[in-house]
């Protein structure tokens, strides 16, 4: 029996006593993978388990706080699920979580960059298969054979959980984590490398090509305000519609402030942005602050209290001025 | 024009009610001399700002900003300033990688009997706004700065041609 069947096996024998569980499946190419609510056997029968598993299904829990429900998570995933845990967003004993060990996931936008290399058509991929190792996808008539290492998400390059830090039922042998290969975040090194000056010039750039849909927002599985974001409330009136980069750029200001000791960079804003903003460079500025001043880092340990919800007498780095 | 025009640039200044703004008072009743640049919005508690407020503020072209509150231990409300520390040092990191100078942004502990450390802290913080001068906008980026970071990240992001 697979890992696979035997997860589905699992999920099912688990199934009668949830309202649903939570998974991805086949989308409309075999390129795109979309979430998976299962609700029946049959259901059960859809789901996948593979590099083409992007999505982050923690994000729909906070919806359906109240009812119990499983969720099949990745490593990144589950952080996502503990932070929520922590917060006290979702009941322990209404959520059921199935790990697997994740072996990284596609990042579309390379994949889409190799086939057209290779000048085959993205939009048509007919086929994909996956051995681990390579991802091979026909497209036009054309198969591409891919190294998933090249392909992957830049996330799944230093990954430290590749296994659910927090499972119910955990289908396989936990693989360790590999070595961090590149330590340093590209985009993180990139930004670091630039003048202040530089950097104003560089997120008005980027800023002006945001078209304010939000999808970063909404697919930011620690967003729970939802309807209630001070982005769109007219009172207080923070953002106005103005479609100018100093307002699309305050939204972002919103948004990382708002995940500052909670992001547990599933990377999920950066991948549903339809105009390919680098807003996780945010995130994991913010990250990395948190991590020098508190040495503490979001979504491991379901018991920790976020940094910036408590406080020391004496802080241990935080230095006061002498003025 | 105004006899101020080019010599005062804008800082805004959030002081919690209790202390900082009991010791501005102090110090214009002691009738210490003090530049004009800073304008203060009075808050109920340093742990009343959100970083937010402030990260508006500079975003939308103040030249700096100033937050003082009760020292720690000292809280009117025993604790405002203690997650309020946290806050606002988060804050201060953050700043310079949305391209803001960081030295446009402090945070200090005034009591309301501290009339000549007020004195002292706007002066100090006055002097270094003006050091950095007025703020760069962020609408009014060059347009061979915008060219020069246009590679910065591969191919602007990941942008890709699909």
């Amino acid at each position: 029996m697979s890992r696979l069947e035997e997860l589905k096996t699992r999920i099912k024998e688990a199934l009668p006593g949830l309202e649903c569980v939570i998974g991805w499946q086949k989308g409309f190419d075999p390129l795109h993978n979309t979430p998976l609510f299962m609700r029946s056997e049959a259901d059960v029968d859809k789901l996948e388990w593979g590099p083409f598993n992007v999505h982050n299904p923690a994000v729909y829990l906070p919806t359906l706080a109240g009812k119990k429900v499983g969720i099949v998570v990745k490593g990144c995933d589950s952080r996502s699920v503990v932070e929520l845990l922590q917060e006290n967003l979702i009941n322990r004993d209404n959520v059921v979580i199935f790990g697997m060990p994740c072996e990284g996931v596609i990042d579309l936008s390379k994949v889409k960059a190799r086939l057209a290399a290779a000048g085959a058509s993205a939009g048509a991929a007919s086929a994909v298969t996956t051995d681990g190792k390579t991802v091979s996808v026909t497209a036009g008539g054309q198969t591409v054979a891919m190294p998933l290492a090249e392909v992957r998400a830049d996330k799944c390059g230093r990954c430290q959980f590749p296994n659910a830090v927090l499972a119910d039922t955990y289908v396989g042998d936990p693989i360790a984590p590999a070595a961090p290969a590149a330590a340093a975040d590209a985009d993180l090194a990139a930004l670091d490398a630039m003048s202040v000056p530089e950097r104003m010039a560089f997120w008005r750039y980027h800023m002006e090509r945001c078209i304010r849909c939000y999808a970063c927002r909404n697919a930011c599985p620690m967003c729970v305000c939802r309807d209630h974001c001070i982005a769109q409330s007219r009172e207080p009136h923070w953002l106005t519609q103005e479609d100018t980069a100093t307002e699309k750029l305050f939204f972002q200001v919103v948004h990382a402030m708002h995940l500052a000791g909670r992001c547990t960079e599933c990377g999920e804003c950066q991948r549903a942005c339809p105009m390919d903003i680098p807003v996780l460079a945010l995130k994991k500025h913010l990250n990395r602050t948190i991590h020098d001043l508190f040495s503490y880092q979001a979504g491991v340990d379901p018991q920790a209290i976020p940094p910036l919800l408590q406080f020391k007498l004496e802080e241990d780095n935080i230095k006061e001025r002498s003025w | 024009m105004p006899v101020l025009t080019g010599k005062e640039l804008r800082i805004v200044g959030f002081l919690c009610n209790w202390c900082s703004y009991g010791g501005a008072d102090t110090a214009g009743v002691g009738r210490f001399n003090q530049p004009t640049d800073l304008r203060i919005i009075r808050v109920p508690c340093s742990g009343r700002i959100d970083p937010l407020f402030i990260a508006k503020t500079l975003i939308n072209g103040a030249d700096g900003v100033l937050v003082s509150g009760c020292h720690p231990r000292d809280c009117h409300y025993a604790e405002g300033n203690f997650y309020a520390r946290r806050r606002l040092e988060v804050l201060k990191r953050f700043l310079p990688i949305l391209g803001i100078d960081p030295g446009r942004f402090d945070y200090t502990w005034v009591s309301a009997s501290e009339g000549q450390r007020w004195q002292k802290v706007v002066t100090v913080f006055t002097e270094q706004i003006h050091a950095l001068g007025p703020a760069p906008r962020y609408d009014a980026v060059s347009a061979d700065m915008l060219a020069k970071v246009a590679g910065a990240l591969g191919q602007g992001g990941n942008r890709v041609a699909a």
